[in-house]
């Protein structure tokens, strides 16, 4: 299998995604970057403006120096030419066409061995100064007519004056034209009127050569400078940032629980100065944690050492209670009714020993899940089981419904069952109704469970009220059911222990429900529930009768 | 030198029962124990310290010892160690702390079960009863489970011929599994057929055993073959090899 073109493309298109990306998360995320490449942008622009004024002054410069000593020489070149066309004599054997060719080759010879410049001679020039139709060009090299420009020529036709501008030395053949100088005026031959037009071509080479080179160096030279700035500010800020870095780690560290961490202060600069308030920060919560785990600690231990004192003594109580109530056939009324009335109320005040000893758990914030897969629909059910004699002594029936099958959540059975039983048992006591469901389902993260009863409902408000401690509806009537009025709140407790919620509601004469909702995970937050925690219809669906 | 009120004493010949050693350091406790145990047809002893417990173990040899967990001398979680050591007579911890490290140290150390202080007399006799059933009358049986042969009537399990040293609760989970080796059993139901449980939600007793059992029986205890866990609902015997 070979990947096709698109393919290849894609994953190009995608590894210049995942570059610029990468880019463009270090131009976020360090300021160190940001810094560096910021100084190197910066830098590159103004060097670059100043390289280009000392270019442009290196090169008047060079080109102005050319030029004056390129018009001295050609004027020196024009009047001695000059003189030896006064001086010369045309005669049948000595044309005029020989005299300018000498001319030439006088101009050249001059000039030495290393030739600094090219001679053009043009003309006749015709009347009105225009190089006339017989006119020739001759010259000391190959020279294109074109290297002397149109602008120069009208004006050496006008007047007599020498004249001078910038152009290229052509020559014919594929060379590159270097710039030049040229410098023109007339010439007059002694004989008759006829004009001449003679040009000095100076090349420029050298000077461009000097240029160029002048060019590279200080491209070079800003580069260099450009990396060595951004080296700099590389270091400079890497002198701030790294304790800045330092400061998060550790920071980091100390979030993750590590109190001991501190930061390393030396110096007595900003940095130092804020290593050190970072330091004392930590201190001062370091200390107050510790004061807090302490205090938990103890509250703990007494909370434990609370309930081994007390539960000695009780069992023995407890115990003996037993053998009394047990034996109260043989007493006499008063003494039987007095060991039935030790016996029931030791029940009450176990169950609130174990209560209280349980919500201080919580709050000593000792409480430890034991995460194990459980299954709601089963816990439903054993729930019924248990409380089956009770509810038929109530005259309530039980029902499960069930939509979706069974829920299984990670979760600590013994608290799931706990909250379960306390609210079938608080749907059978207290809701006056003579039917109670319980409902589950559960989605991809949470499953729920809710009781719900058919009776007296809550009056407005009381759907929060219910889960505080000791609050009772209505303390006259509900004290002689029995409960220890913390069951909601444990209940409550639990549920936020797995990362649930235990939530209520309720309408006067139209029930209430109560629901629990539990992330499938252990370790999750519940974000939603399954269930509506105010029923959809007060008509129960497909109920399914135990 | 023996501080129990009756810890060397021979067992009054007048009653027959089951002897039951209660070690508990609260004298009032212990008494009342005695009583109870006295009015459902137990013998017992009593040994109040920690560092008396082994020697009145040997010396009274009972069938069954009630042990608290806080003892003054020496603590009950090494008592259970030092019994389990040369024992398998079932041991039920009484313990006044509910909280999860404490109950499975204990189970964790050799106790079979476990009562929460303060609990019901009828509570603690059903939990004696439990662990005192006996199999004299089982029918001679032979079970195979993994390499491991079950020996109802003889109360003893072996793999290859070597015997494997069981404690009674352990062997009893074993054989509840070997017994329906098609079935998946849930903590609930070993609680129920093992340890005479009904409506128990603490399946920590479960778990406990059943790694004290794998840590004897299995050849691997950390990939275990002969009991197998079915993840989401409970235990089930592995497929006979």
């Amino acid at each position: 299998m070979t990947p096709s073109a698109r393919d290849v493309a894609r994953d190009a298109g995608t590894a210049s995604l995942r570059a610029l990306r990468a880019t463009t998360g270090l131009w976020r995320r360090s300021i160190q970057a940001r810094v560096v490449l910021g100084t190197m942008v910066l830098c590159s622009i103004v060097i670059g403006l100043l390289g280009w004024a000392l270019l442009r002054q290196v090169a008047d410069g060079l080109v102005d120096a050319r030029t004056s000593v390129a018009v001295a020489e050609a004027q020196a070149g024009f009047e001695n030419s000059q003189e030896e066309l006064d001086a010369s004599l045309v005669s049948a054997t000595n044309t005029q066409s020989q005299v300018l060719s000498a001319l030439i080759d006088n101009i050249t010879s001059r000039s030495g061995s290393l030739r600094s410049y090219e001679v053009v001679l043009q003309g006749p020039l015709s009347a009105n100064g225009k190089v006339g139709p017989d006119a020739g060009t001759r010259s000391s090299a190959e020279i294109e007519a074109a290297a002397i420009p149109a602008s120069l020529t009208d004006a050496i036709a006008r007047n007599t004056r020498t004249h001078w501008t910038y152009t290229r030395l052509e020559l014919t053949g594929p060379t590159d034209a270097p710039p030049a100088v040229v410098v023109g005026t007339q010439l007059r031959l002694p004989t008759g009127n006829e004009r001449y037009a003679l040009y000095y071509l100076f090349s420029m080479s050298d000077q461009q050569r000097t240029l160029d080179l002048v060019g590279r160096a200080l491209l070079s030279a800003g580069v260099a400078l450009t990396f060595l700035v951004a080296g700099v500010a590389w270091l400079v800020t890497r002198q701030v940032v790294t304790p800045v870095r330092l400061a998060r780690r550790i920071a980091e560290r100390l979030a993750a629980g590590r109190l001991e961490e501190r930061m390393h202060v030396r110096g007595e600069d900003d940095l130092a100065r804020l290593g050190q308030s970072f330091n004392q920060m930590a201190a001062s919560l370091q200390k107050q944690i510790r004061q807090l785990e302490e205090l938990s600690r103890l509250q703990h231990r007494f909370v434990s050492d609370v309930s081994h004192e007390l539960r000695t003594p009780i069992t023995t109580v407890r115990l003996a209670a037993d053998v009394l109530h047990d034996a109260r056939g043989t007493f006499d009324p008063l003494t039987a009714r007095s060991a039935e009335l030790l016996q029931t109320q030791l029940d009450r005040f176990e169950a609130l020993l174990a209560d209280l000893l349980e919500i201080s758990r919580f709050d000593a914030g000792a409480a430890r899940l034991e995460i194990d897969q459980v299954d709601l629909v089963g816990i439903a059910y054993r729930v019924i089981d248990y409380y089956s004699s009770l509810a038929a002594r109530q005259g309530v029936s039980l029902t499960v419904v069930s939509t979706g099958g069974s829920a299984v959540v990670e979760a600590d059975v013994r608290r799931i069952e706990r909250i379960a039983r306390n609210l079938v048992v608080n749907a059978i006591h207290y809701s006056g109704a003579e039917r109670v469901e319980i409902l589950i389902a559960h989605d991809s993260d949470s499953a729920a469970l809710a009781v719900r009863d058919f009776g007296v409902g809550l009056q407005p408000g009381e759907s929060q009220l219910v889960f505080n401690r000791f609050w009772r509806a209505d303390p006259a009537r509900e004290r002689t059911r029995g409960g220890t009025g913390l069951g909601l709140a444990i209940s409550a407790e639990d549920a936020a222990l797995h990362g649930g919620w235990l939530q209520a509601w309720g309408e006067p004469g139209k029930g209430a429900q109560f629901r629990l909702t539990l992330p499938l995970r252990a370790g999750d937050e519940v974000s939603r529930s399954p269930l509506p925690l105010v029923p959809r219809t007060h008509v129960p669906l497909g109920a399914v009768k135990l | 030198m023996s501080t129990s009120m009756e810890g060397n004493a021979e067992p009054a010949p007048t009653s027959g029962g089951d002897r039951v050693l209660v070690v508990d350091d609260d004298r009032a406790l212990a008494e009342m124990l005695t009583i109870v145990l006295r009015g459902e047809g137990f013998q017992s002893s009593v040994c109040s310290t920690g560092t008396d417990a082994l020697s009145a173990f040997r010396s009274y040899k009972p069938d069954i010892v009630l042990l608290d967990l806080m003892l003054p001398g020496k603590n009950g979680i090494d008592v259970c160690h030092e019994i389990r050591a040369e024992s398998g007579v079932p041991i039920v911890m009484l313990t006044a702390k509910s909280d999860t490290i404490d109950v499975v140290v204990g189970l964790e150390s050799g106790a079979d079960d476990y009562v929460i202080k303060p609990f019901k007399p009828k509570e603690l006799v059903a939990r004696i009863r439990a662990r005192m059933r006996t199999y004299e009358d089982a029918p001679p049986e032979v079970l195979t489970i993994g390499d491991l042969t079950i020996n109802v009537a003889g109360h003893n399990v072996t793999r290859a011929g070597e015997p494997v040293f069981l404690t009674p609760l352990e062997f009893d989970l074993l054989l509840c599994l070997a017994r329906k080796p098609w079935q998946v059993f849930t903590r609930e139901i070993l609680l129920e057929q093992v340890w005479g449980y009904r409506h128990a939600a603490d399946t920590r007793l479960v778990n406990v055993h059943v790694q004290r059992l794998r840590s004897k029986i299995e050849s691997d205890p950390e990939s275990p073959e002969i009991v197998v866990t079915v993840r989401g609902v409970g235990y089930k015997a592995g497929t006979p090899a």
